[in-house]
């Protein structure tokens, strides 16, 4: 294992038991670190307005992630499309702090995702599986979230994305050694990564919740069926009182497991993002890049 | 012995897997309550120390903390963001720091995570051990009382005040458990 790549997964293990929140600019990055976002991820557009947009949606504006940059001490992450080498190169050369390549925008490459073990800045990668979860990490990546499906304030497939990581890790782990070549077979990756998850019972990176988290009580959930932090996208920005709701965001990721904490920070947090039903969707995000 | 370990974000996990390789006991640190408890000494890990501090303020936790800590002259040991909070200065209105030690941190001293390194280095007392820089901090100035334990590239990495210890890199992402070890002694001298 490369020095840099562990290194990467280091500053991950250092995002933990944190929330990490999109921005659009450099107001809404300060409110987020303010509110204590852990990292921020700049794009130009929260996911329920691409969504609403349509069309292409393509990595930010190099300036606009600098004037980002500028405005917040913590780490900085941007998207780049899935498989789009070229933007991916262009966010370290502004030296963004963590790459999220993402099924977010509309991908570059309906086969190949970016060779992140190329790059010296660390990757994000969405999967909805273990098999996902371990392709990206043998392609480089440093940190695994769930793919959720964003944009919507519906948490419905985080939670799924989740339980399914997780109860193939538990199968994995009661399998015989012998069994471990088939699995990786099955899971589509290399049988070293299956011997790390029958060994360790856990994926060897950080791995965070993404996708619909709007509530505290929704971060809380994400926590308790095992995610080391969360991501929040348009949860925060789409609400009614976006600082109030970040900041009890924050504080239910570090006490998940009590609920009457969990009970006085969601009260008053005004309107939540109205949201959309995973059956009233027209683009299925989750869908992009297996 | 039971070390508390502040556990509002970061790598805390990290801590507790050291301590429990060197037989100690480790108490989360979440909520006030959490406080109550008897311990020997509270370990303060790496994150992001502007959440850690507006935590620590959201949750009620840092009056009591404070009081905590010198009233029971509980020995204290900060990694990265956890030397951010033991420093007097951060520089920084949004790192509001515990003051515990008297010196100024410089955050994100080596830039961004592009700045991230690791390196074998000299720690007094100890000898060489292996060094993780995260988006590190180091110490930019520091008092007569504070005793510089290491340095790299001229830059003070680890110093100690009395029963305070800081290291801007982290031991907990290495194999080593010296520098865990070398609190565990600082816990059992005081006493």
């Amino acid at each position: 294992m490369s020095d840099r790549y562990s290194l990467n997964k280091n500053l991950a293990q250092m995002l933990k038991g944190g929330v990490i929140m999109d921005v659009t600019t450099p107001e809404q990055a300060k409110i987020a670190e303010e509110a204590g976002a852990c990292a921020v991820m700049a794009l130009e557009r929260i996911p329920a307005d691409i969504r609403a947009a349509g069309g292409v949606s393509r990595m930010s504006d190099p300036k606009m992630i600098k004037g980002i940059q500028e405005a917040v001490s913590i780490p900085v992450m941007a998207k780049c499309r899935i498989g789009h080498i070229a933007e991916a190169q262009i966010l370290q050369a502004i030296e963004i702090d963590y790459i999220d390549e993402s099924e977010v925008l509309s991908p570059a490459d309906d086969l190949y995702h970016v060779d992140k073990t190329k790059f010296d800045v660390p990757f994000v990668c969405g999967a909805r599986d273990l098999g996902e979860a371990l392709r990206r990490i043998a392609e480089g990546a440093s940190m695994i979230r769930t793919k959720g499906e964003p944009g919507t304030g519906d948490v419905v497939q985080a939670v799924r994305h989740m339980r399914k990581i997780n109860a193939e890790m538990r199968r994995v782990q009661s399998l015989r050694d012998d069994e471990l070549y088939e699995a990786a077979k099955e899971y589509r990756v290399p049988v070293e990564l299956i011997k790390y998850v029958h060994e360790n019972g856990k994926l060897p990176v950080v791995n965070f919740a993404a996708g619909g988290v709007a509530t505290p009580a929704d971060a809380a959930l994400m926590m308790q069926l095992g995610a080391e932090g969360v991501f929040v996208g348009s949860g925060i920005f789409k609400s009614g009182d976006p600082k109030k709701r970040a900041a009890a965001i924050v504080k239910a990721v570090t006490n998940y497991n009590d609920p009457k904490v969990l009970a006085e920070l969601s009260e008053d947090l005004g309107e939540a993002m109205v949201g959309i039903n995973e059956s009233e969707i027209k683009i299925i995000m989750e869908e992009r890049g297996q | 012995m039971k070390i508390g370990v502040l556990a509002l974000q970061g790598a805390f996990e990290e801590h507790i897997k050291m301590l429990s390789q060197l037989n100690a006991e480790s108490i989360e640190l979440r909520q006030l309550k959490d406080l109550q408890q008897d311990l020997d000494g509270i370990i303060i890990p790496g994150g992001e120390s502007t959440v850690i501090s507006k935590l620590l303020d959201d949750l009620n936790m840092r009056e009591a903390l404070l009081n905590k800590i010198n009233n029971e002259k509980l020995p204290v040991f900060g990694t990265c963001a956890g030397l951010i909070m033991m420093s007097q200065n951060t520089e920084d209105p949004k790192a509001v720091p515990l003051g515990l030690m008297e010196c100024t941190a410089k955050r994100n001293a080596y830039g961004r995570q592009l700045g991230s390194f690791s390196t074998t280095a000299e720690f007094d007392g100890i000898g060489g051990i292996p060094m993780v820089f995260i988006r590190a901090p180091y110490i930019k100035e520091a008092s007569k009382n504070v005793d510089i334990l290491s340095t790299v590239d001229g830059k003070i990495v680890a110093a100690r005040q009395g029963r305070f210890l800081a290291t801007a890199f982290h031991p907990e992402l290495t194999d080593n458990t010296c520098v865990h070890k070398y609190f565990l002694d600082m816990i059992t001298e005081s006493k």
